[in-house]
């Protein structure tokens, strides 16, 4: 029983980074109908502009969280205007190689800057807090996963009763018509690009002090997996990308202590097909009627 | 105001637009003053659509020029053209089906606050007075259009009729200076056509508002119009009061033997 819940609380903390990458893909799918595929690069980058910082100057959690959310916003919003502006009338597939590129890019030039992994120095002290029993949780434990949780709910307030959520909805129904209604298109996905990518690069700053040896390929490994949980969840919805980052941190988790770790990945993407076989649109997805 | 002199409020000249080898609009002209409702008719693909996806900046023209109160619309982006003071519905209707009814009014009404939506991230307060004056603003436009009751409704679950008056009241609310209605009789009933002449002059005293209206109606057109334009193939073959259109041998030929007279 302990054990369970030890697990769980394991759990939580990799499935809150998950659900913090997922969201950035569900929500640049909702505007756009198209996969950011250099959104896991973005995640990665955020690792590294937290490393960069601090090595650079050894500033506190507080002000280094905040710096990496605006590098990285910025670097989606480029990555936005470069990748996915000029292609938007173009064939999709198009726009996905675009995206792709540009992951390759990110991914590329910090391989070169640095070929090795990094270790991410420390940020905080770690105190470890028994709860009962043998049950377990770390300082660090809960501030990723308040952290994570704090941003998830910040943002599902802004999607749902803010006038910038609310545009960004009509936007993913019908781009053209709201553009009549004076709403400013553009710029309305130019941001969420910006929101996306910066909790891509919070979500990579919380795995680096979670999991601190940080590599370029980081971005494809984890991002792919929460690409997987925004699927699973139903792309396009942000509270869909919430519960798929959890369900593949549980699955994850779970695996790990049950079978030997290289099931793992296995384990996860059978679920992926599973679920998509049986709900085509993920958990929380509906079937949407595209407009052209 | 509407003296010979005035500055028209509307301006296309010129304007020319072609789709491959197909020429959809060649060489208009038309002028709309301030203060009138003009009529814009023809057989379909007479290019009248276009016009409005002209004005409206979905199309650039190719040659000649739009103007709005003497400024330029040419190059500009639909939603600058919107905020400026062109509302518009449409042929098909177009809102926002899965937002309330009231959402889909905001929407529209919130393209003339100063306030950046970005400024949403940071909750401020002048954003927070912004946005209470845009709810309430945007319900008083809808009880005026009698769809107070239906604010929440989704804008998909409202009657067909409900969502033509749904998507006027959504133009409305970026308060236009002009307010193009493409075929808003398109799919009433009989009971709801009777009721759209009044209606559509309640919104044009009510709001002061300048209309450009394309329909098939002419009852309507005939109803409503100070100054109707005909169009066939592209061009402008005709233009001038009820009257005079009725009277017309062109028109009635462009038409057809269709019934001209009310």
């Amino acid at each position: 029983m302990d054990y369970a819940l030890q697990q769980a609380i394991n759990a939580l903390q990799l499935g809150s980074i998950y659900a913090l990458i997922a969201l950035g893909y569900s929500l640049v799918y909702g505007v756009l109908g198209m996969i950011n595929f250099a959104h896991g690069d973005v995640f990665m980058l955020g690792a590294f502009a937290c490393f960069v910082l601090v090595m650079w100057i050894p500033l506190p959690l507080v002000v280094v969280l905040p710096a990496v959310m605006v590098i990285t916003g910025l670097a989606g919003m480029l990555i936005e205007r470069v990748a996915y502006r000029p292609l938007r009338r173009a064939p999709k597939v198009s726009a996905i190689i675009t995206a792709l590129g540009c992951g390759l890019v990110i991914a590329n030039a910090v391989n070169s800057l640095s070929p090795y992994s990094q270790s991410m120095p420390r940020l905080l002290e770690d105190e470890t807090h028994t709860l009962f029993g043998e049950v377990k949780v770390s300082s660090l434990q809960i501030l990723i996963t308040g952290v994570a949780v704090g941003l998830m709910v910040g943002l599902d307030f802004v999607v749902r009763k803010t006038r910038f959520g609310m545009a960004m909805r009509a936007i993913a129904q019908d781009r053209a018509t709201v553009a009549l209604m004076g709403v400013p298109v553009n710029r309305i996905i130019a941001l969420t690009f910006g929101i996306g990518a910066s909790l891509g690069g919070a979500a990579g700053v919380l795995y680096g002090l979670a999991y601190p040896v940080i590599a370029a390929p980081m971005g494809v490994l984890v991002g792919w997996k929460a690409f997987v949980a925004a699927v699973i969840g139903g792309i396009g919805n942000v509270r869909g990308a919430m519960l798929g980052g959890y369900l593949i941190g549980a699955v994850e988790v779970t695996t790990v202590a049950v079978l030997p770790s290289t099931y793992r990945d296995l384990i996860a993407y059978s679920l992926l097909l599973v679920i998509l076989i049986f709900k085509p649109h993920g958990l929380l997805g509906r079937p949407v009627n595209q407009k052209v | 105001m509407s003296g010979e002199q005035a500055e028209p409020l509307l301006e296309l000249r010129g304007v020319t637009k072609h789709f491959g080898g197909l020429r959809a609009v060649a060489s208009c002209d038309l002028v709309v003053q301030a203060g009138h409702a003009h009529g814009i008719i023809g057989p379909n693909g007479a290019g009248k659509t276009t016009l409005f996806n002209l004005i409206t900046g979905i199309y650039q023209p190719d040659a000649g020029y739009i103007r709005l109160r003497g400024e330029s619309l040419v190059g500009r982006r639909p939603n600058w053209i919107a905020a400026r003071g062109v509302g518009r519905t449409f042929q098909n209707i177009r809102l926002c089906k899965e937002l309330t009814v009231l959402d889909n009014v905001r929407l529209a009404y919130d393209s003339r606050l100063k306030t950046s939506p970005l400024a949403a991230l940071f909750s401020t307060p002048a954003l927070r007075r912004d946005e209470l004056r845009s709810r309430d603003e945007s319900l008083a436009i809808l009880e005026a259009f009698g769809l107070g009751a239906e604010a929440l409704t989704p804008a998909g679950a409202l009657a067909y009729g409900r969502q033509r008056r749904l998507e006027i009241a959504r133009a409305i609310a970026l308060q236009p200076a002009v307010l193009l209605l493409d075929e808003p009789a398109a799919g009433l009933n009989s009971g709801e056509m009777a009721e759209l002449l009044g209606f559509l002059r309640w919104v044009r005293e009510r709001f002061n508002v300048t209309i450009v209206l394309i329909e098939h109606h002419m009852q309507l057109v005939m109803g409503l119009c100070d100054r109707i334009s005909v169009f066939d193939f592209g061009e402008k073959i005709a233009e001038g009061t009820p009257a005079e259109i009725r009277a017309d041998r062109r028109v009635i030929d462009a038409y057809l033997g269709e019934e001209v007279h009310p």
